[in-house]
Protein backbone atom coordinates (compact mmCIF):
# COMPACT_ATOMS: atom_id res chain seq x y z
CA UNK A 1 0.00 0.00 0.00
CA UNK A 2 1.12 3.23 -0.89
CA UNK A 3 1.85 6.17 1.83
CA UNK A 4 0.97 9.64 0.54
CA UNK A 5 1.65 12.28 3.08
CA UNK A 6 0.36 15.76 2.45
CA UNK A 7 2.01 18.72 4.50
CA UNK A 8 0.38 21.96 4.23
CA UNK A 9 2.96 24.72 5.94
CA UNK A 10 2.11 28.41 6.96
CA UNK A 11 -0.05 28.31 3.59
CA UNK A 12 -1.66 32.00 3.02
CA UNK A 13 -3.72 33.34 0.61
CA UNK A 14 -4.60 36.65 -0.49
CA UNK A 15 -6.37 38.48 -3.41
CA UNK A 16 -4.87 41.63 -3.84
CA UNK A 17 -5.63 43.39 -0.27
CA UNK A 18 -8.26 40.80 0.75
CA UNK A 19 -7.02 37.90 2.97
CA UNK A 20 -8.64 34.17 2.42
CA UNK A 21 -6.68 32.61 4.90
CA UNK A 22 -3.85 32.88 6.79
CA UNK A 23 -0.80 30.35 8.31
CA UNK A 24 -2.95 26.68 8.00
CA UNK A 25 -0.56 24.13 9.13
CA UNK A 26 -1.84 20.55 8.24
CA UNK A 27 -0.52 16.75 7.85
CA UNK A 28 -2.51 15.00 6.06
CA UNK A 29 -2.30 10.85 4.97
CA UNK A 30 -3.41 8.16 3.38
CA UNK A 31 -6.02 6.02 4.50
CA UNK A 32 -8.48 9.30 6.13
CA UNK A 33 -10.74 11.38 4.35
CA UNK A 34 -10.41 15.01 5.45
CA UNK A 35 -12.67 17.79 4.82
CA UNK A 36 -12.44 21.38 4.07
CA UNK A 37 -15.31 23.20 5.81
CA UNK A 38 -16.73 27.23 5.96
CA UNK A 39 -19.48 29.40 4.64
CA UNK A 40 -19.49 30.11 1.28
CA UNK A 41 -16.87 32.70 -0.13
CA UNK A 42 -14.76 31.60 2.62
CA UNK A 43 -11.80 29.98 0.42
CA UNK A 44 -12.77 25.74 0.53
CA UNK A 45 -12.09 25.76 -3.05
CA UNK A 46 -9.47 27.97 -3.10
CA UNK A 47 -7.36 25.94 -0.60
CA UNK A 48 -8.62 22.89 -2.87
CA UNK A 49 -6.79 24.63 -6.08
CA UNK A 50 -3.69 25.34 -3.66
CA UNK A 51 -3.32 21.68 -2.83
CA UNK A 52 -3.85 20.84 -6.28
CA UNK A 53 -1.31 23.38 -7.20
CA UNK A 54 -3.65 24.55 -9.89
CA UNK A 55 -3.03 28.10 -7.73
CA UNK A 56 -0.20 29.42 -6.04
CA UNK A 57 0.08 30.33 -2.48
CA UNK A 58 0.54 33.91 -1.69
CA UNK A 59 2.99 32.61 1.20
CA UNK A 60 3.51 28.86 3.11
CA UNK A 61 4.35 26.08 1.38
CA UNK A 62 2.19 22.73 0.07
CA UNK A 63 4.09 19.55 -0.28
CA UNK A 64 3.12 15.90 -1.63
CA UNK A 65 5.12 12.91 -0.81
CA UNK A 66 4.16 9.75 -1.78
CA UNK A 67 6.53 6.74 0.05
CA UNK A 68 8.52 9.71 1.58
CA UNK A 69 9.56 11.02 -1.79
CA UNK A 70 8.29 14.73 -2.49
CA UNK A 71 6.20 14.69 -5.86
CA UNK A 72 7.69 17.62 -7.83
CA UNK A 73 4.66 20.02 -9.18
CA UNK A 74 5.18 18.86 -12.57
CA UNK A 75 4.27 15.28 -11.81
CA UNK A 76 1.49 15.78 -9.63
CA UNK A 77 -1.04 15.36 -12.08
CA UNK A 78 -0.33 11.84 -12.00
CA UNK A 79 -1.09 10.85 -8.50
CA UNK A 80 -4.23 13.34 -8.54
CA UNK A 81 -7.81 12.90 -9.01
CA UNK A 82 -9.71 16.05 -9.19
CA UNK A 83 -13.61 16.62 -9.01
CA UNK A 84 -15.32 20.49 -9.08
CA UNK A 85 -18.61 22.19 -9.95
CA UNK A 86 -16.04 24.34 -12.31
CA UNK A 87 -14.31 21.49 -14.23
CA UNK A 88 -15.53 21.14 -17.66
CA UNK A 89 -14.86 18.01 -19.63
CA UNK A 90 -15.33 18.57 -24.17
CA UNK A 91 -18.87 18.90 -25.00
CA UNK A 92 -17.83 18.54 -28.58
CA UNK A 93 -16.27 14.54 -27.32
CA UNK A 94 -18.38 11.29 -25.96
CA UNK A 95 -17.73 10.69 -22.44
CA UNK A 96 -15.76 7.64 -24.05
CA UNK A 97 -13.62 9.67 -26.57
CA UNK A 98 -13.04 12.72 -23.83
CA UNK A 99 -11.89 9.83 -21.40
CA UNK A 100 -9.62 8.33 -24.33
CA UNK A 101 -8.09 11.65 -25.23
CA UNK A 102 -7.52 12.40 -21.27
CA UNK A 103 -5.70 8.82 -21.27
CA UNK A 104 -3.75 9.45 -24.06
CA UNK A 105 -2.19 12.90 -22.90
CA UNK A 106 -1.91 11.30 -19.51
CA UNK A 107 0.54 9.13 -21.55
CA UNK A 108 -1.03 6.28 -20.07
CA UNK A 109 -3.20 3.25 -21.59
CA UNK A 110 -6.84 3.12 -22.19
CA UNK A 111 -7.62 0.50 -20.24
CA UNK A 112 -11.31 -0.18 -21.88
CA UNK A 113 -12.27 -2.97 -19.45
CA UNK A 114 -11.62 -0.34 -16.32
CA UNK A 115 -13.45 2.52 -17.88
CA UNK A 116 -16.18 -0.17 -18.39
CA UNK A 117 -16.39 -0.76 -14.82
CA UNK A 118 -16.09 2.84 -14.32
CA UNK A 119 -19.14 3.73 -16.83
CA UNK A 120 -21.15 0.69 -14.92
CA UNK A 121 -20.59 2.37 -11.42
CA UNK A 122 -21.63 5.71 -12.41
CA UNK A 123 -25.06 4.27 -14.45
CA UNK A 124 -23.46 5.67 -17.42
CA UNK A 125 -22.47 2.94 -19.64
CA UNK A 126 -25.18 3.00 -22.26
CA UNK A 127 -24.67 6.58 -22.45
CA UNK A 128 -21.20 6.50 -22.79
CA UNK A 129 -20.67 7.34 -26.76
CA UNK A 130 -23.63 10.35 -26.36
CA UNK A 131 -21.81 13.82 -26.77
CA UNK A 132 -21.03 15.72 -23.61
CA UNK A 133 -23.23 18.74 -24.76
CA UNK A 134 -26.21 16.39 -24.49
CA UNK A 135 -25.17 15.16 -20.93
CA UNK A 136 -27.35 16.62 -17.74
CA UNK A 137 -25.75 18.29 -15.30
CA UNK A 138 -25.74 15.17 -12.94
CA UNK A 139 -24.35 12.96 -15.61
CA UNK A 140 -21.58 15.03 -16.34
CA UNK A 141 -20.94 15.51 -12.21
CA UNK A 142 -20.74 11.47 -12.82
CA UNK A 143 -18.19 11.77 -15.71
CA UNK A 144 -15.98 13.92 -13.53
CA UNK A 145 -15.53 10.90 -11.03
CA UNK A 146 -14.74 8.82 -13.80
CA UNK A 147 -12.44 11.54 -14.97
CA UNK A 148 -11.13 11.56 -11.68
CA UNK A 149 -10.21 8.01 -10.67
CA UNK A 150 -9.35 6.94 -14.20
CA UNK A 151 -5.59 6.76 -13.63
CA UNK A 152 -6.39 5.27 -10.22
CA UNK A 153 -4.48 8.80 -8.49
CA UNK A 154 -3.21 8.35 -4.37
CA UNK A 155 -4.74 12.01 -3.99
CA UNK A 156 -8.04 12.76 -4.26
CA UNK A 157 -9.77 16.05 -4.15
CA UNK A 158 -13.56 16.62 -4.26
CA UNK A 159 -14.74 20.05 -4.29
CA UNK A 160 -18.63 19.66 -3.82
CA UNK A 161 -18.64 15.75 -4.62
CA UNK A 162 -22.20 15.63 -4.70
CA UNK A 163 -24.12 19.08 -6.25
CA UNK A 164 -26.62 18.17 -8.96
CA UNK A 165 -26.51 14.40 -8.03
CA UNK A 166 -29.83 12.67 -7.12
CA UNK A 167 -29.94 10.59 -4.31
CA UNK A 168 -28.54 7.35 -6.07
CA UNK A 169 -26.09 9.63 -7.22
CA UNK A 170 -24.81 10.59 -3.51
CA UNK A 171 -25.08 7.37 -2.57
CA UNK A 172 -22.63 5.89 -5.10
CA UNK A 173 -19.92 8.79 -4.49
CA UNK A 174 -19.94 8.52 -0.90
CA UNK A 175 -19.45 4.23 -1.56
CA UNK A 176 -16.34 5.54 -3.75
CA UNK A 177 -15.19 8.05 -1.03
CA UNK A 178 -15.09 4.86 1.28
CA UNK A 179 -13.80 3.03 -0.67
CA UNK A 180 -10.88 5.09 -1.82
CA UNK A 181 -10.26 6.53 1.66
CA UNK A 182 -9.05 2.61 2.19
CA UNK A 183 -5.93 3.52 0.25
CA UNK A 184 -5.56 6.69 -0.79
CA UNK A 185 -6.09 10.56 0.69
CA UNK A 186 -9.25 11.94 -0.09
CA UNK A 187 -10.24 15.65 0.40
CA UNK A 188 -13.24 16.92 0.62
CA UNK A 189 -14.80 20.49 0.74
CA UNK A 190 -17.96 20.93 1.42
CA UNK A 191 -20.79 22.53 3.30
CA UNK A 192 -22.72 19.58 3.28
CA UNK A 193 -23.55 17.86 6.72
CA UNK A 194 -23.81 14.54 5.12
CA UNK A 195 -20.82 14.57 2.50
CA UNK A 196 -18.49 16.42 6.19
CA UNK A 197 -19.88 12.77 8.04
CA UNK A 198 -17.64 10.91 5.99
CA UNK A 199 -14.54 12.64 7.40
CA UNK A 200 -12.13 11.99 9.56
CA UNK A 201 -10.62 15.01 10.59
CA UNK A 202 -12.76 18.39 9.38
CA UNK A 203 -10.18 21.99 8.37
CA UNK A 204 -12.58 25.04 9.57
CA UNK A 205 -11.30 27.99 7.11
CA UNK A 206 -13.17 30.38 9.00
CA UNK A 207 -10.46 29.82 11.81
CA UNK A 208 -7.48 30.83 9.65
CA UNK A 209 -9.25 33.75 8.99
CA UNK A 210 -8.69 36.33 11.67
CA UNK A 211 -4.87 37.61 11.44
CA UNK A 212 -4.35 37.52 14.96
CA UNK A 213 -5.84 34.19 16.13
CA UNK A 214 -3.32 31.66 14.98
CA UNK B 1 4.31 11.64 -27.57
CA UNK B 2 1.84 13.24 -24.77
CA UNK B 3 2.07 16.24 -26.73
CA UNK B 4 1.09 14.74 -30.15
CA UNK B 5 -1.80 13.64 -28.16
CA UNK B 6 -2.79 16.98 -27.02
CA UNK B 7 -2.50 17.93 -30.79
CA UNK B 8 -4.33 14.68 -31.78
CA UNK B 9 -7.32 16.02 -29.02
CA UNK B 10 -7.17 19.36 -30.51
CA UNK B 11 -7.48 18.23 -34.21
CA UNK B 12 -10.25 16.47 -33.56
CA UNK B 13 -11.83 18.93 -31.77
CA UNK B 14 -11.10 21.54 -34.22
CA UNK B 15 -12.66 19.56 -37.08
CA UNK B 16 -15.89 19.09 -34.89
CA UNK B 17 -16.43 22.56 -33.95
CA UNK B 18 -14.08 24.61 -36.75
CA UNK B 19 -12.98 26.99 -34.40
CA UNK B 20 -10.07 28.06 -36.64
CA UNK B 21 -9.92 26.84 -39.97
CA UNK B 22 -13.62 28.60 -41.09
CA UNK B 23 -12.13 31.84 -39.48
CA UNK B 24 -8.85 31.67 -41.36
CA UNK B 25 -10.82 30.53 -44.86
CA UNK B 26 -12.80 33.05 -44.58
CA UNK B 27 -10.18 35.92 -43.76
CA UNK B 28 -8.12 34.85 -46.26
CA UNK B 29 -10.67 34.94 -49.09
CA UNK B 30 -12.28 38.42 -47.55
CA UNK B 31 -8.62 39.94 -47.50
CA UNK B 32 -7.68 38.44 -50.71
CA UNK B 33 -10.89 39.44 -52.61
CA UNK B 34 -10.70 42.89 -51.10
CA UNK B 35 -7.13 43.48 -52.13
CA UNK B 36 -7.90 41.76 -55.79
CA UNK B 37 -11.11 44.24 -56.45
CA UNK B 38 -8.76 47.70 -54.98
CA UNK B 39 -6.22 46.62 -57.42
CA UNK B 40 -8.03 46.33 -60.62
CA UNK B 41 -6.92 46.81 -64.03
CA UNK B 42 -3.61 48.68 -62.40
CA UNK B 43 -0.48 46.86 -62.55
CA UNK B 44 1.29 46.57 -59.46
CA UNK B 45 5.14 45.93 -58.55
CA UNK B 46 6.72 42.71 -57.91
CA UNK B 47 7.73 44.33 -54.26
CA UNK B 48 4.50 45.35 -53.50
CA UNK B 49 3.06 41.94 -54.36
CA UNK B 50 5.63 40.27 -51.79
CA UNK B 51 4.87 42.76 -49.16
CA UNK B 52 0.81 42.42 -49.85
CA UNK B 53 1.67 38.50 -49.32
CA UNK B 54 3.17 38.67 -45.62
CA UNK B 55 0.60 41.54 -44.65
CA UNK B 56 -2.42 39.14 -45.53
CA UNK B 57 -0.22 36.19 -43.64
CA UNK B 58 0.12 38.14 -40.41
CA UNK B 59 -3.25 39.48 -39.99
CA UNK B 60 -4.72 35.92 -41.07
CA UNK B 61 -2.31 34.67 -38.14
CA UNK B 62 -4.30 36.95 -35.79
CA UNK B 63 -7.78 36.21 -36.90
CA UNK B 64 -7.20 32.34 -36.22
CA UNK B 65 -4.22 31.36 -34.10
CA UNK B 66 -5.23 33.06 -31.01
CA UNK B 67 -8.03 30.12 -30.98
CA UNK B 68 -5.27 27.60 -29.82
CA UNK B 69 -5.81 28.90 -26.04
CA UNK B 70 -8.66 31.54 -26.25
CA UNK B 71 -11.22 28.09 -27.07
CA UNK B 72 -9.99 26.29 -23.79
CA UNK B 73 -10.47 29.29 -21.88
CA UNK B 74 -14.09 30.49 -23.70
CA UNK B 75 -14.89 26.99 -22.41
CA UNK B 76 -13.79 26.59 -19.40
CA UNK B 77 -11.56 23.46 -20.29
CA UNK B 78 -8.23 24.93 -19.04
CA UNK B 79 -8.73 23.57 -15.38
CA UNK B 80 -8.81 19.60 -17.05
CA UNK B 81 -5.72 20.50 -19.53
CA UNK B 82 -3.73 21.63 -15.79
CA UNK B 83 -5.04 18.38 -14.04
CA UNK B 84 -3.91 16.09 -17.06
CA UNK B 85 -0.63 17.36 -17.88
CA UNK B 86 2.41 19.23 -17.47
CA UNK B 87 2.84 22.63 -19.42
CA UNK B 88 5.30 22.02 -21.29
CA UNK B 89 3.08 19.27 -23.08
CA UNK B 90 0.53 21.28 -23.29
CA UNK B 91 2.66 24.11 -25.22
CA UNK B 92 4.15 21.78 -27.68
CA UNK B 93 1.11 20.17 -28.25
CA UNK B 94 -0.94 23.39 -28.91
CA UNK B 95 3.01 24.23 -30.74
CA UNK B 96 2.29 21.58 -33.03
CA UNK B 97 -1.44 22.41 -33.62
CA UNK B 98 -0.95 26.02 -34.71
CA UNK B 99 2.14 25.12 -36.75
CA UNK B 100 0.09 22.61 -38.68
CA UNK B 101 -2.72 25.69 -39.00
CA UNK B 102 0.34 28.54 -39.87
CA UNK B 103 1.85 25.90 -43.04
CA UNK B 104 -1.55 25.13 -44.48
CA UNK B 105 -2.89 28.86 -44.08
CA UNK B 106 0.35 29.88 -45.84
CA UNK B 107 0.53 27.64 -48.61
CA UNK B 108 -3.07 28.47 -49.38
CA UNK B 109 -2.52 31.99 -49.09
CA UNK B 110 1.10 31.95 -51.23
CA UNK B 111 -0.92 29.24 -53.90
CA UNK B 112 -3.72 31.77 -54.47
CA UNK B 113 -1.40 34.93 -54.42
CA UNK B 114 0.55 32.74 -57.63
CA UNK B 115 -2.56 32.57 -59.83
CA UNK B 116 -4.18 35.60 -59.09
CA UNK B 117 -1.34 38.14 -59.10
CA UNK B 118 0.25 38.06 -62.56
CA UNK B 119 3.60 40.76 -60.78
CA UNK B 120 4.03 37.86 -58.01
CA UNK B 121 7.26 36.06 -59.81
CA UNK B 122 9.81 34.46 -57.42
CA UNK B 123 12.96 33.69 -59.08
CA UNK B 124 14.52 32.43 -56.82
CA UNK B 125 12.44 29.60 -55.50
CA UNK B 126 14.89 27.87 -52.78
CA UNK B 127 15.26 30.54 -51.19
CA UNK B 128 11.52 32.09 -51.07
CA UNK B 129 11.24 28.30 -49.74
CA UNK B 130 13.66 28.57 -46.93
CA UNK B 131 11.77 31.94 -45.85
CA UNK B 132 8.76 30.72 -45.83
CA UNK B 133 9.76 27.68 -43.73
CA UNK B 134 11.46 29.20 -41.43
CA UNK B 135 9.17 32.16 -41.17
CA UNK B 136 6.12 29.86 -40.41
CA UNK B 137 8.14 28.16 -37.71
CA UNK B 138 8.40 31.90 -36.08
CA UNK B 139 4.85 33.00 -36.60
CA UNK B 140 3.56 29.63 -35.15
CA UNK B 141 5.58 29.95 -32.16
CA UNK B 142 5.07 33.59 -31.54
CA UNK B 143 1.19 33.23 -32.21
CA UNK B 144 1.23 30.29 -29.30
CA UNK B 145 2.93 32.17 -27.07
CA UNK B 146 0.86 35.21 -27.37
CA UNK B 147 -2.35 33.49 -27.49
CA UNK B 148 -1.30 31.71 -23.77
CA UNK B 149 -1.04 35.29 -22.52
CA UNK B 150 -3.90 36.91 -24.13
CA UNK B 151 -6.22 33.92 -23.51
CA UNK B 152 -6.18 35.01 -19.52
CA UNK B 153 -7.29 38.74 -20.46
CA UNK B 154 -10.65 40.58 -20.88
CA UNK B 155 -10.30 42.05 -24.42
CA UNK B 156 -8.50 39.17 -26.00
CA UNK B 157 -9.92 40.20 -30.04
CA UNK B 158 -8.14 43.61 -29.73
CA UNK B 159 -4.79 42.86 -27.57
CA UNK B 160 -3.53 39.74 -30.08
CA UNK B 161 -2.53 41.91 -32.56
CA UNK B 162 -1.71 45.01 -30.62
CA UNK B 163 1.19 42.71 -28.61
CA UNK B 164 1.59 40.71 -31.64
CA UNK B 165 2.62 43.35 -33.71
CA UNK B 166 6.11 44.08 -31.71
CA UNK B 167 6.85 41.14 -31.48
CA UNK B 168 6.28 40.27 -34.50
CA UNK B 169 7.72 42.84 -36.55
CA UNK B 170 11.41 41.94 -36.88
CA UNK B 171 10.05 38.63 -38.63
CA UNK B 172 8.00 40.07 -40.42
CA UNK B 173 10.56 43.19 -41.65
CA UNK B 174 13.11 39.94 -42.50
CA UNK B 175 10.82 38.00 -44.53
CA UNK B 176 9.45 41.50 -46.25
CA UNK B 177 13.63 41.78 -47.26
CA UNK B 178 14.24 37.96 -48.02
CA UNK B 179 10.89 38.32 -50.83
CA UNK B 180 12.52 41.13 -51.94
CA UNK B 181 15.95 39.10 -52.72
CA UNK B 182 13.93 35.82 -53.81
CA UNK B 183 12.30 38.23 -56.29
CA UNK B 184 15.36 39.54 -57.46
CA UNK B 185 16.87 36.09 -57.90
CA UNK B 186 19.52 36.59 -55.42
CA UNK B 187 21.54 33.51 -54.32
CA UNK B 188 20.85 31.81 -50.40
CA UNK B 189 24.46 32.57 -50.43
CA UNK B 190 23.51 36.21 -50.66
CA UNK B 191 20.91 36.02 -48.20
CA UNK B 192 22.89 34.23 -45.20
CA UNK B 193 22.79 37.10 -42.94
CA UNK B 194 18.51 37.54 -43.46
CA UNK B 195 18.16 33.75 -42.92
CA UNK B 196 20.43 33.63 -40.09
CA UNK B 197 18.42 36.12 -38.14
CA UNK B 198 15.61 34.70 -39.06
CA UNK B 199 16.83 31.46 -37.43
CA UNK B 200 17.70 33.41 -34.06
CA UNK B 201 14.80 34.57 -33.98
CA UNK B 202 13.05 31.10 -33.95
CA UNK B 203 15.10 29.84 -31.76
CA UNK B 204 14.79 33.22 -29.41
CA UNK B 205 11.09 32.44 -29.56
CA UNK B 206 11.19 29.26 -28.68
CA UNK B 207 13.45 29.36 -25.92
CA UNK B 208 11.58 32.34 -24.30
CA UNK B 209 8.17 30.97 -24.66
CA UNK B 210 8.85 27.14 -23.10
CA UNK B 211 10.79 28.99 -20.07
CA UNK B 212 8.22 31.90 -19.53
CA UNK B 213 5.18 29.31 -20.09
CA UNK B 214 5.09 27.52 -16.85
CA UNK B 215 4.14 31.70 -15.66
CA UNK B 216 1.55 31.96 -17.93
CA UNK B 217 -0.12 28.89 -17.71
CA UNK B 218 -0.25 28.68 -13.90
CA UNK B 219 -2.99 31.53 -12.48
Amino acid sequence: MNKYFLELNKVTKTFGRRLVFKDINFTLESGKVYGLSGPNGSGKSTLAKIIAKIISTTTGKVIHRLNGEEIISEKLHDHLGFVSPYLVLYDEFSAQENLYHFAKIRGIDFDADYVKHLFEEFDLYDRRLDLMKGYSSGMKQRIKFIFALQHSPELLILDEPTSNLDQKGKEKVYQIIKEQAKDNLVIIASNEENDLALCDQIIQITEYKNINSK
Amino acid sequence: MKAVSVFKKDWESELRTRYAINALAMFILVTISVILFSIGSEKISEYLTGGLLWVVIFFSAMSGLSRAFVSEEDRGTTLTLQLIAKPSTIFSGKLIFNLLLVFLMNIAITFLFFILFESFVIKNFALFATAFLFGNIGIAVSSTMIAAIISKASSKGTLYPVLSFPILLPLILTLLELTKFAIDGNSLEESFVEIAVLICYDVIMLSAAYMLFDFIWKE
